[in-house]
């Protein structure tokens, strides 16, 4: 895709992300950089570790949030952070990826933010002849 | 964003209403308290439109009400009540918020601004070793599962029976530290798993621990009740929530949620206001779980009053007792109660929803403690760490207007965005450094998203409800030190 991967936008309280994607696939990868880029430098994760992940949900939408609300459980959680998303499958309710990254190590990523939850607020998936387009905002 | 440009209709200087005809599908009117320059700020965002989406959840009674401090939030704004009947009323996660009983507590002393001012770098120095704080900050207290089900259960008392202060905080807290209704089979091994680790936390964001110097006295006779004698004295506010439990607990309800609004055949306006029937199981185990991170946040507060009386000991070399170290009060600002309330003149029992709202109850009242019965529940209004903090009383006119509810703070103003890209952390530390005050966080460049500037001014918010009559100020604090995440 030419273009950005993404762009951070403001919120009052909080602060959200607009993903894009040529495919439905890399929006979903994009975002996940864009949750991960929020919180340190993507720059300074190792891909040390991988983990899968499979995500059920009603429809589009919902599973953008949970793809994003898992990944946060496990930085959160597990403290791992993540720089690389291969979405092996996606259908309108699941949703199969292999996450790439490493934990947390103090002395060399630099926590920016803690991000706790991605919301349903001015949740908006789109797509026209360019491609994906989701902006999602979350809460910290 | 766009300005709101909805119809509001003045009561008065204080009441502005958005009548039921400004949207299709409004059940109640909305009712914002606010001055008119409050108004003017308000109306900068679509604020209103949430509080006139919240009117639209079925069994909501009398209003969709909105704090002077509200501001954009998901779904429901931040510094909205909402009370639904409980036999067909809904309850919704978005209108007790991610951060589940977020809320303030705060300490009194028997020191003086003399005493604690040349000792203030020492003193924050040691409460910032001595209590957890910032991202992803793991608790001194380390706990088995078995043992995290026992602190949903009991909450506070669980500190308490750990050795973290006493029976008398419990006492001075809302609802004695403990919610009824807990149930952790409710909960989800991820919100466990999140939980275990930050317990007896301070965090990160907008939460802090505070030590105030009393700077004035509007009602004497009223804060001498509380232990609050003069001018200079020194207190010790602390804000801190329910973590990454309450988070995780809000975000397993919500797809529960999502699923109800189908189930249920619910129509909303904005899908972050997911919600169910209260005598719904998933209504009912929403608040099962709801009561277990409140509880989980009773505790956390609970451990930090601890560890900030020991620093307080160790700094002055004496006793928590000596020093006079007593718990004003403890309020919830993110959270969902059954209580009773009198609508159109009928005693019913409702669910008030509070996000970002602090329950203030009148003198009398059955559900304060007795030492506070004469002078009504304690409120506790922290601003931003630049300026001030309040201390207000219940009213019976919250009774009758509010649902006993009052503001919980300033609100923002500025994103966290806009607020670095107009500040940087290091000039907010000189700033407050200047007006002498101390502060010590785990994150200096995100000390600016929480500057003075990224707030409304709290003294304009609290004028309002004062004047509205849905809380009496006290007193006002000012900060000497802080401790952020």
């Amino acid at each position: 895709m030419v273009g950005k991967a993404f762009e951070v936008i403001d919120h009052t309280a909080d602060v959200g992300i607009i993903a894009y994607g040529a495919d439905i696939k890399q929006l979903f990868s994009n975002a996940a950089l864009a949750l991960f880029s929020l919180i340190t430098e993507l720059e300074s994760i190792v891909k040390k570790l991988q983990h899968n992940l499979e995500i059920n949900s009603k429809d589009k939408d919902s599973l953008l949030v949970e793809w994003l609300n898992e990944l946060i459980y496990l930085f959160d959680a597990e403290h791992v952070l993540f720089n690389r998303f291969d979405i092996e499958s996606l259908s309108d309710n699941r949703l199969k990826a292999i996450c790439y990254g490493e934990k947390v190590d103090p002395l060399r990523h630099k926590i920016k933010i803690g991000v706790k939850a991605a919301t349903y607020h001015m949740l908006k998936v789109d797509e026209d002849s360019q491609g994906y387009k989701a902006r999602v905002i979350f809460d910290i | 964003m766009p300005r709101w440009q909805g119809q509001l209709i003045k009561i008065d200087d204080y009441h502005w209403q958005i009548p039921q005809s400004y949207k299709s599908g409004m059940r109640v009117p909305g009712i914002i308290y606010a001055s008119e320059k409050i108004l003017e700020s308000i109306r900068e965002e679509q604020t209103p439109e949430q509080v006139a989406n919240v009117a639209f959840l079925s069994g909501i009674v009398k209003a969709s009400l909105a704090m002077p401090d509200i501001h954009w939030g998901y779904g429901f704004p931040i510094g909205g009540v909402a009370a639904m009947d409980i036999e067909n009323g809904v309850i919704s996660p978005g209108g007790v918020g991610y951060d589940i009983n977020c809320g303030v507590r705060l300490l009194r002393t028997n020191l003086t601004e003399a005493e604690v001012r040349p000792k203030i770098n020492q003193l924050i120095n040691e409460l910032f070793v001595n209590i957890p704080s910032g991202l992803g900050s793991e608790g001194k207290i380390r706990i088995s599962q078995k043992e995290m089900e026992q602190l949903m259960l009991k909450g506070a008392s669980w500190a308490v029976e750990h050795g973290f202060g006493s029976k008398e905080d419990l006492e001075v807290t809302e609802e004695k530290g403990c919610m009824e209704g807990a149930d952790p089979s409710k909960i989800s091994d991820k919100a466990i798993k999140r939980g275990m680790p930050q317990a007896g936390t301070l965090g990160s964001g907008n939460h802090f621990l505070e030590v105030q110097v009393v700077k004035e006295i509007f009602d004497p006779e009223i804060a001498s009740v509380m232990g609050i004698n003069e001018v200079g004295q020194i207190l010790v506010l602390i804000h801190t929530g329910s973590r990454g439990f309450g988070h995780q607990v809000c975000t397993d309800h919500l797809r529960v949620m999502e699923e109800a609004v189908s189930k249920y055949g619910i129509r909303l306006p904005d899908r972050q206001l997911a919600c169910a029937p209260i005598k719904s199981p998933e209504g009912k185990d929403y608040l099962a779980a709801m009561a277990c991170a409140a509880n989980y946040a009773w505790n956390n507060r609970q451990c930090i009053t601890h560890w900030a009386r020991e620093s307080f000991s160790k700094v002055f070399s004496k006793s928590p007792q000596e020093l006079g170290m007593r718990q004003i009060y403890d309020v919830a600002h993110n959270i969902a109660k059954m209580e009773e309330h009198i609508v159109d003149g009928r005693r019913m029992k409702v669910c008030v929803h509070r996000k970002g709202a602090t329950r203030a109850f009148p003198a009398g009242h059955k559900d304060i403690p007795q030492c506070y019965k004469r002078i009504g529940q304690p409120v506790l209004i922290p601003g931003d760490m630049g300026r001030c903090s309040f201390i207000a009383v219940g009213t019976e006119r919250a009774m009758e207007e509010s649902f006993g509810s009052t503001c919980h703070g300033a609100g923002r103003v500025l994103s966290r965005g806009a607020a670095k890209r107009s500040l940087k952390g290091k000039d907010v530390v000189r700033e407050l450094q200047e007006k002498g005050i101390t502060v010590k966080a785990g994150s200096i460049p995100s000390l600016a998203e929480e500057a003075s500037q990224a707030y409304k001014d709290v003294t304009e918010v609290i004028e309002a409800v004062h004047q509205a009559g849905i809380s009496k100020k006290v007193a006002m604090a000012v900060p000497l030190g802080v401790i952020k995440g």
